[in-house]
């Protein structure tokens, strides 16, 4: 029986940075508790924060679990964190402006030219292109679990555009709401300073040829993405438009929207559109959603691209083992937060071992995102697992495997009163001209008993992530 | 502001308007088809049908032309673009699209109608009596009014929020009054007899304009009467005068905003100074059929112009 490291204990004992919510756990009763979590519903349903899945049938404005007990970090152990995301950070954009540039790491013979140039994700048309500030990735998020008191391991970056930060910031807005007197007691970082942030990084961003303040846009792909809640949450906040394909159009060297006084000059796209609709002219002729021509002016300097068009290629999961390397090659330094050890089943050896110990690994996709298309080994039956090792046979390059983590649980509201779920980690790092994280980020919660899987559409939560002042 | 999102602004306002034009329907169909007729109470329902237009779409679906269905039809129908549920829909998934350009409280008023609406599509259908849907309807356009007066800025987006209500209100003032007039009516002698000023009142009624008739006008009611008021009375909310002069309100602010002379206002100014020369007895020569069909030709025009001059996005 594997153990489980809780959060809020460490030998019996309740830990410093949860002593305060233990107090608030006893006194709670369940009435009240289930007064306070009716009431939070409602408030997301009306705030309209759902999280919108078409085509799949049932509900189309599913609200994404909310639990309200707060996830804790000491400030010491968030400025480690910090450290460690921040040099991830700086790591992937330097690595992304090399591969798109003279290629020094895999000239180094540090990781192996085909994997990154015959990459699915790499973007031969941005070859030679080095975007404002030398800036590929703007907005990285680092999925991170923990599996003791001083172990965190990354599971995956996520350099294109990672979404879940409303959630980060709604969460907080809630709690506030509903439980004030957790803020006194608590000295809590706040964390509504992000779209402030995000502004100023992508401002910082602007291409050389815009003068004065640069107009900001928000590309969404429409009204039907699952993420619609945010782009618009994010433009509210920031105060600035929000605008889709048909809003945005090319002339001569610049970009622009369609106003109801006419065209204006747009600087800088925070696009929340992959790489391969941006552009029919580019990438896929067939998109409706993009700008014909966005990446002509793009070249030439007259607008940019956050995240740069590109930059998925430091993010795939088989590169993802290498970014310890590019930490040393890039940095000089040694990786401050460790990387899970990776199985590539592309490679013979680690295939060979991977199929002989299904039953106590994670398999992944390389490309899978959201939960999907993977096998948690402890929890599959003897035919699942052998199902699966024919689809891994058919296909060894598409799938990589990592120990299966003995994820850290805290405590969370369930039916029968509080019971400890597991948890990851994402925060939100923000690259312009210079690096900032907020601290905090979004804790996702896997909230049925046992499970390992905290994706919001396995069945996965949200809570509540403080950082308590230093 | 980004086009589209003016485009959204302006169709939340018409949709809403024309929910609250569904429900208003289905009273003035109710309380007709109270009045014993020949043929006994279902011609007053067919003949509604027949007016807006949706004849051939119903009896296709539905068939029997009796009050609940035409409820379903004039209410509950998603395939029916004009019913109560369609266009509040409509009207929520443009503001989600464009739920920037909204307060909270606009977009609250607008989310819990069409969450309300989600519940009682799953209630049954006995615990829903007509009154309670022609109600319900009011009360939710009226909020959304209310919270978008009350609350949102004063800039473009007010100025097309309006004109889109503007605009749809003028649109169903002269269809219902010409629903009366031309189909309402089974035979030309009617007119003027009990069973005529029985219908013209049901009509005032369903505008809510009922009491106000009577106090603007006293005395008997007759066609002339109505048709100014409806028409030509600026004191009245929902007449043509009115909405043409609110139209011209909000175009004028818009240009004075965008710094532009457009196509739109100059269409919008000459649909008002007609209204304003126009006397009853000029109407009722030219036909009152006749004055109202080039009416709605008219506004119709004046929202292509509204399209071309500022919601396009082609403007330069």
């Amino acid at each position: 029986m594997t153990q489980y490291f809780n959060e809020m204990y460490e030998g019996g004992e309740v830990r410093l940075p949860y002593a305060q919510l233990d107090d608030w756990m006893r006194n709670m009763p369940a009435e009240l508790r289930q007064m306070k979590q009716a009431e939070a519903e409602a408030l997301f349903r009306r705030i309209g924060i759902t999280f919108a899945v078409y085509g799949e049938g049932g509900d189309p404005d599913r609200l994404i679990p909310f639990d309200m007990f707060p996830r804790v970090f000491s400030a010491l152990e968030w400025s480690k964190l910090e450290r460690g995301v921040k040099q991830r950070a700086r790591a992937l954009n330097a690595f992304l402006a090399d591969v798109y540039g003279r290629g020094e790491i895999v000239r180094a013979g540090r990781i192996p030219a085909k994997l990154v140039y015959q990459n699915d994700a790499y973007e031969k048309e941005v070859v030679g292109i080095l975007p404002p500030k030398g800036v590929y990735s703007h907005i990285v998020g680092v999925d991170l679990v923990r599996t003791g008191p001083e172990d965190f391991f990354v599971l995956e970056d996520n350099c294109r555009t990672p979404s879940g930060v409303s959630y980060m910031l709604e969460n907080r807005e809630i709690m506030m709401r509903m439980f004030p007197q957790l803020f006194r007691d608590n000295r809590i970082e706040p964390v509504d300073v992000y779209p402030d942030l995000l502004r100023r990084t992508l401002a910082s961003v602007a291409p050389t040829k815009c003068n004065g303040e640069p107009t900001i846009v928000i590309l969404t792909p429409g009204h039907f993405n699952s993420a619609y809640y945010e782009h618009s949450f994010l433009a509210d906040l920031m105060g600035v438009e929000l605008v889709e394909g048909q809003d945005l159009f090319v002339e001569g060297e610049y970009v622009y929207m369609r106003t109801t006084e006419g065209p204006r000059r747009v600087d800088v796209i925070y696009r929340r559109l992959d790489d391969a609709y941006i552009d029919p002219l580019c990438f896929r002729p067939d998109s409706m959603l993009g700008v014909p021509g966005l990446m002509d002016v793009y070249r030439s300097g007259g607008v940019a691209i956050c995240s740069a068009p590109g930059a998925g290629v430091a993010d795939d999961k088989a590169v993802y083992t290498f970014v310890p390397e590019m930490i040393r090659f890039y940095l000089g330094e040694e990786p401050i937060l460790n990387n899970v050890p990776t199985w590539q089943c592309a490679k013979t050896d680690d295939c060979k071992y991977v199929l002989e110990n299904l039953k106590d690994l994670v398999v992944k996709e390389v490309h899978g995102s959201g939960g999907y298309g993977m096998l948690v080994g402890p929890k599959c039956t003897a035919t699942e697992i052998a199902e699966f090792a024919l689809r891994i046979k058919a296909k060894p390059h598409n799938y990589i495997a990592q120990p299966t983590l003995a994820l850290s649980t805290t405590p969370t509201f369930v039916e029968q009163g509080i019971a400890p779920r597991h948890v990851d980690l994402r925060p939100y790092c923000l690259v312009g001209e210079r690096i900032e994280l907020v601290p905090g980020g979004l804790t996702r919660v896997a909230l049925t008993e046992g499970s390992l899987v905290v994706n919001s559409s396995q069945g996965g939560g949200v809570k509540d992530t403080w950082v308590l002042a230093g | 502001m980004l086009s589209r999102t003016a485009d959204n602004l302006y169709w939340i306002a018409r949709y809403m308007e024309r929910a609250e034009t569904a429900a208003r329907l289905l009273e003035v169909g109710a309380r007709n088809a109270l009045i014993p007729s020949s043929q006994g109470h279902r011609s007053e329902w067919e003949s509604l049908l027949r007016a807006i237009g949706t004849s051939a779409a119903f009896n296709k679906k539905y068939g029997d032309i009796v009050q609940r269905n035409v409820e379903s039809h004039l209410f509950f129908d998603r395939d029916n673009p004009s019913s109560v549920v369609s266009c509040i829909t409509a009207a929520r998934e443009s503001a989600r699209i464009v739920r920037t350009a909204l307060t909270s409280q606009v977009w609250d008023a607008i989310n819990s109608a069409f969450q309300e609406l989600r519940q009682m599509e799953r209630q049954p259908r006995s615990e829903m009596d007509l009154s309670r849907l022609t109600e319900w309807t009011m009360r939710h356009t009226a909020m959304m009014r209310g919270a978008i007066e009350a609350t949102q800025l004063r800039g473009d987006g007010y100025n097309f929020l309006n004109t889109g209500y503007y605009l749809e209100r003028a649109d169903s003032t002269a269809r219902l009054l010409d629903v009366k007039y031309y189909v309402l009516l089974p035979r030309i002698e009617y007119v003027g007899s009990g069973l005529d000023n029985y219908q013209w009142t049901t009509l005032l009624r369903a505008m809510s304009s009922h009491r106000a008739f009577h106090w603007a006008y006293g005395g008997d009611v007759t066609a002339s009467k109505i048709a100014h008021f409806l028409i030509l009375n600026p004191q009245c909310p929902r007449s043509l005068i009115t909405c043409a002069d609110g139209l011209v309100t909000h175009l004028d602010r818009m240009d004075r905003s965008l710094k532009r002379q457009t196509s739109a206002r100059t269409q919008a100014r000459a649909l008002l100074a007609e209204l304003s020369e126009a006397r009853v007895e000029d109407i009722f020569e030219e036909g009152l059929h006749e004055f109202l069909t080039r009416f709605i030709k008219e506004t119709g025009k004046l929202a292509h112009e509204i399209r071309e001059s500022y919601l396009n996005g082609d403007i330069r």
